[in-house]
Order: C-alpha cells, then sequence, then structure tokens
C-alpha cells in the first residue's frame, strides 16, 4: 500500500505542479465555460447557454484530463526511460497503473468540484440531475480517453506525441458536441461527431444533467463500446520501453 | 558467492547478433566491470540481466533467478543505473529519492542518501536542471536506495566531472565492500582500470578476457621510452640483445620484463651514441595496451574465421586489418 501510495502521490505532486497541465485540466475548460454562458454567441439552441455547456464542459474536463494530460505526461515518462526505470523495482504494473487511475480519478473530482459551483454561479438549472448515472457515464469516458491518449503515449516519442494529443484534443472539442451543438454540425459530421467517445459523453451528461441529450441511448452504447475496447488497444500496442 | 551467472548468452536484433556467445559471472563484494566499445553488446548483456531483454538463446542467473521471469523479485534485491534518464524530469531531487526509498521498502534514509551522492544543495531543484553529472549521481541514488546485493551500472560516470567521478568511485567501491557484486559496464579503460576487481572485456558481442588486472597483464611486460626520432635500431639490437620496435615519431618498445640489467645496457646504448631519453615505463602494460592487442589479436581471429568461410575475397581486407593492429 505504501508503495502505490507513494506512486499516487508522485503522480498528483507532478501533475499539480505543471503549469500547462493546469491551464489545460482546469484554465480551458473553466474559461470556455465562463465566456461562452456569458458572451451568448455559440448557438447552443437553449434560453441560457450555461444549462448547454456545462454538461459539455464536464466532458471536456474528463477528456483533457484522461487523454491529454495523462497521455502526454505517459508519453514523456517513457521517453525518459521513467517507466523502464520504474519496471525495475518491486512497484510493479499493477500498481503502477493504479496510481495513474487513481491520480486521474482525484484530478477529475478536483475538476467537477470547481467547475459544478462556477456553473451554478453562472446560473446553471438543471432540470432533473441523475449524478449516480453521470458518475458512470464519466468512468466510461475516463475509460475510453485513458485507452486512446496511453495508446499514443505508447508508440509515438515525446514532442510527436505532445503534438498529435492536443492536436485530437482541439479537433474532438470542435467536434465532439461539447461547445458546438450537433445540430449545427453538417450531416456526415454530425454522425462522426456522435459516433466519438467525446460526443458520447458529452450527450450523455447532457441527459443525465439536465435532460437535454439528442440521443442518450445511442450515446451510452458507442461511449460503452469505446471504454471496452480502447484500454484494449492501448495494453495490445504500448511499449513501455 | 556467485550473484551473476551469464552463460553462453546471445542477444539478436532481427539479423544483426549483439551478444554472442557470452559467459562470465560476478562476485558479491567485487566490482566486475564489463569493457569494451561503444556497440560492443555490453548493454544488451546488462539489459538481458536485468530482465528488461530476453536471451535470444543461453541463460543468465541473477542471485539464481531468471531475470525475465522474476523481474519484480529482483527487484527488491537489485539495483539498476540506467545509461541515461529514469528520472522523472520535473520531479525534485529529495521527492525522487524519498520514492524510490519507498518503493524499494528498505528503509534506507532519503535525507543521507542526497547527501552520499553529494546532492545535498541540489536536493529541491528538479532533475532537469541538473548538470550531466549530478543527473548520473542521482541515478546512483536511486540504485542505493534498494541496499542492493547486485547492481548493475550502465557508464555511471559518462559526463561526469573529475570530482563527481570521485564521489561515484567511493560510493560504488563502498557498495562492494558491503558485501554487494557489482557489475559496472564502461567503455573508459581509465574506470575500469581504477575501480575494477575483475575485467571482462567485450568486442564484437564476444568475451575476449577475463581476468583480474594483474592476469589480463601478466606476461605482458614491455619497456616503452621516448628518445630522438632516427634511432638506429640494428645497432641497439646488437647492443642489448633485444629488438626494439618504433611505435611513434620518438617512441619505442622492447617487448621484455624490464630487467635491471637490461635497462643499464639500454641507458648505456643511449648515453654513448649521444641520444636523450625524455620519458620511460617500464613493466605491466597499462590496460590500454591491453585492450589494443586483445582486440587487434580478435580482429586478426575473426578475419581468419571468415578466410575460412570464404576463399580469396577477405584477404585485402585482413592484410589491412593486420597492419592497423600493429605497433
Amino acid at each position: 500500500m505504501s508503495r502505490f501510495l507513494s506512486q499516487l502521490r508522485t503522480e498528483l505532486q507532478l501533475t499539480l505542479r505543471n503549469g500547462e497541465q493546469l491551464l489545460l485540466t482546469l484554465g480551458i475548460p473553466v474559461l470556455l465555460l465562463v465566456f461562452f454562458s456569458l458572451v451568448d454567441v455559440l448557438p447552443t439552441g437553449m434560453k441560457d447557454p450555461v444549462d448547454f455547456l456545462t454538461p459539455g464542459v464536464l466532458a471536456l474536463a474528463v477528456m483533457s484530463t484522461a487523454m491529454v494530460s495523462l497521455g502526454i505526461g505517459t508519453g514523456f515518462e517513457r521517453s525518459y526511460h521513467v517507466l523502464k526505470r520504474l519496471g525495475a523495482t518491486p512497484l510493479g504494473r499493477p500498481r503502477l497503473i493504479a496510481a495513474k487511475i487513481a491520480g486521474v480519478a482525484a484530478v477529475e473530482l478536483v475538476q467537477f468540484v470547481i467547475i459544478v459551483p462556477v456553473a451554478y454561479a453562472l446560473g446553471w438549472s438543471p432540470g432533473r440531475l441523475h449524478w449516480p448515472l453521470a458518475i458512470v457515464a464519466v468512468l466510461l469516458g475516463t475509460m475510453a480517453f485513458a485507452g486512446i491518449g496511453l495508446t499514443m503515449a505508447g508508440r509515438l516519442r515525446g514532442e510527436l506525441n505532445l503534438a498529435a494529443q492536443n492536436g485530437l484534443y482541439l479537433v474532438l472539442l470542435l467536434l465532439g458536441g461539447m461547445v458546438v451543438p450537433f445540430s449545427k454540425l453538417p450531416g456526415p459530421v454530425r454522425t462522426i461527431a456522435h459516433a466519438l467517445p467525446s460526443g458520447a459523453l458529452a450527450d450523455v451528461l447532457r441527459e443525465c444533467l439536465g435532460g437535454n441529450g439528442t440521443q442518450p441511448g445511442t450515446s451510452w452504447i458507442v461511449l460503452a463500446v469505446w471504454a471496452a475496447v480502447t484500454p484494449l488497444l492501448a495494453a495490445a500496442l504500448f511499449r513501455w520501453d | 558467492m556467485t550473484a551473476v551467472e551469464v552463460s553462453e548468452l546471445k542477444v539478436r536484433y532481427g539479423d544483426l547478433v549483439a551478444v554472442d556467445g557470452v559467459s562470465f559471472t560476478a562476485e558479491a563484494g567485487c566490482i566486475t566491470a564489463v569493457l569494451g566499445p561503444n556497440g560492443a553488446g555490453k548493454t544488451s548483456t546488462i539489459e538481458v540481466c536485468e530482465g528488461y531483454r530476453t536471451a535470444s538463446s543461453g541463460t543468465v542467473r541473477v542471485l539464481g533467478l531468471d531475470p525475465g521471469r522474476s523481474q519484480r523479485a529482483l527487484g527488491e534485491r537489485v539495483g539498476v543505473m540506467l545509461q541515461q534518464g529514469g528520472v522523472y524530469p520535473s520531479a525534485r531531487v529529495i521527492d525522487t529519492v524519498r520514492h524510490y526509498c519507498t518503493l524499494y521498502g528498505k528503509g534506507a534514509d532519503p535525507v543521507a542518501l542526497v547527501e552520499r551522492v553529494g546532492l545535498t544543495d541540489r536536493a529541491t531543484s528538479t532533475w532537469r536542471r541538473l548538470s550531466g553529472g549530478e543527473q548520473q549521481r542521482l541515478s546512483l541514488a536511486l540504485a542505493l536506495a534498494a541496499q542492493p546485493e547486485v547492481a548493475f551500472l550502465d557508464e555511471p560516470t559518462s559526463g561526469v566531472d573529475v570530482n563527481g567521478r570521485d564521489t561515484i568511485r567511493a560510493i560504488v567501491r563502498d557498495l562492494a565492500a558491503q558485501g554487494c557484486a557489482v557489475v559496472l559496464a564502461t567503455h573508459e579503460l581509465d574506470e575500469a582500470e581504477r575501480l575494477a576487481d575483475r575485467v571482462v572485456i567485450f568486442d564484437h558481442g564476444q568475451v575476449i578476457a577475463d581476468g583480474t588486472l594483474a592476469e589480463l597483464r601478466k606476461g605482458h611486460d614491455e619497456i616503452r621510452f621516448r628518445s630522438s626520432p632516427h634511432l638506429d635500431l640494428h645497432s641497439l639490437a646488437d647492443s642489448i640483445g633485444m629488438v626494439a620496435s618504433q611505435v611513434g615519431p620518438d617512441e619505442y618498445v622492447i617487448d621484455a620484463p624490464p630487467h635491471p640489467k637490461l635497462m643499464a645496457q639500454l641507458t648505456a646504448w643511449l648515453a654513448e651514441h649521444g641520444h636523450p631519453l625524455t620519458d620511460m615505463r617500464a613493466g605491466a602494460q597499462r590496460l590500454e595496451d591491453v585492450f589494443r592487442r586483445l582486440t587487434a589479436e580478435h580482429a586478426d581471429a575473426r578475419s581468419d574465421a571468415a578466410d575460412a568461410a570464404s576463399t580469396d575475397g577477405t584477404r585485402a581486407r585482413r592484410g589491412r586489418r593486420r597492419d592497423g593492429g600493429a605497433r
């Protein structure tokens, strides 16, 4: 247990001390939420944009932590042979992976604890709240995004991995129904957006936190499939050294 | 006690044979240097011992265990210093050492360890901000956190300044004195000469010599001296009864033990002919010379094998090797 806790403490110290990571995991989601809630320029189709934005920004927060932050950090640890060196200690891969999962969960908790009050302060008034289901969705989304992030981290070299993670983040942010409503996307793009884990998670969270999902049933299935497939892909493709 | 036993180890990367049938052992309480040029197969061999790489054939036993299957079990007993990196770049020195002390769970004191490797005044710096030598010392501290029975140190002093080298050497000696089997890979002859109880010389994936420094030097005494550029070597040979060969513009070598009578004859001859004596070194060869001689012999042996395999195509290449290997 002390080995796991020491690894977890190291993971958290590195994440929370890193300015770029904090900008990504907290700065950008909060900024988007505040800006587009106060400046009503997005075609959200709702009376109050914060009602549309809050679940989407929570989905974005999950993606930024589970995919980008985890993926970039792990990629650099691989490039700098940190994972290799840890492999020669009694830590063991299961404990290392467990510590990384716990680290992601802890950062997500911090994100939610900050974003949700900000949303309420901006006037968020969700009609119907189903937090237990929302937490299940966050877990599935975390699995799906962590799988993608770690697949890239396990294959691409340091700087290339950094660029690819950030690029994918931007693409999924714009396509994923997080801040841009599905209804405003052109037909074929909308289909793709619904099939992406980002779109599925945002849609499911919008259903759980306000009852405004567009096709929640399908989105649950899409999210579950991504959550099942990408961790297996990461396990199969990840190179430790 | 034999702590590391490598026998008939081969490591292949596709068509490339990096390690070609290597055997050697490392004993507890001894510093064993695996010495050889870059690309000789040292790191590949060490990485099989560390459990990172699998052998194509042959066996490796570390503390009686197969490192490929027992990396976790060995992880508690083996200290590792990678050739490069291995540390979280943005973590502070003291945090990293504390983390590794906890991972190994042997009760090593992180503050004392940081002090032992001479990084106390850098304890709150991140790895990224350390100099190359400081990074190596931090990496060594992480190996010490294991309080290891066996330590694999891959080029521990590369990129380290003189003072840092002294610190590292003192720690490595202490480690062996406490009974640890230290296996040190290096391409620096000087490092092996200063530290090793035993030297295993690698060349082209094979072990070409293995023994204590005294054993490797034995039977290879020489007299090496500097004088005028154009000594009459025939006249010298007539006078002293030994042939001297010229190895540099003003440097000569006689392959013989430094017998007092021979030394007297040599210096007398120089004095008689009005030649200066600007430098003289007599006795066991330096490790560098042993190494040059052994690698040259090995190159010959390999090209002989190639000759046997093909017919005359390799003859020219072999001739060149001979020239290159001669002094």
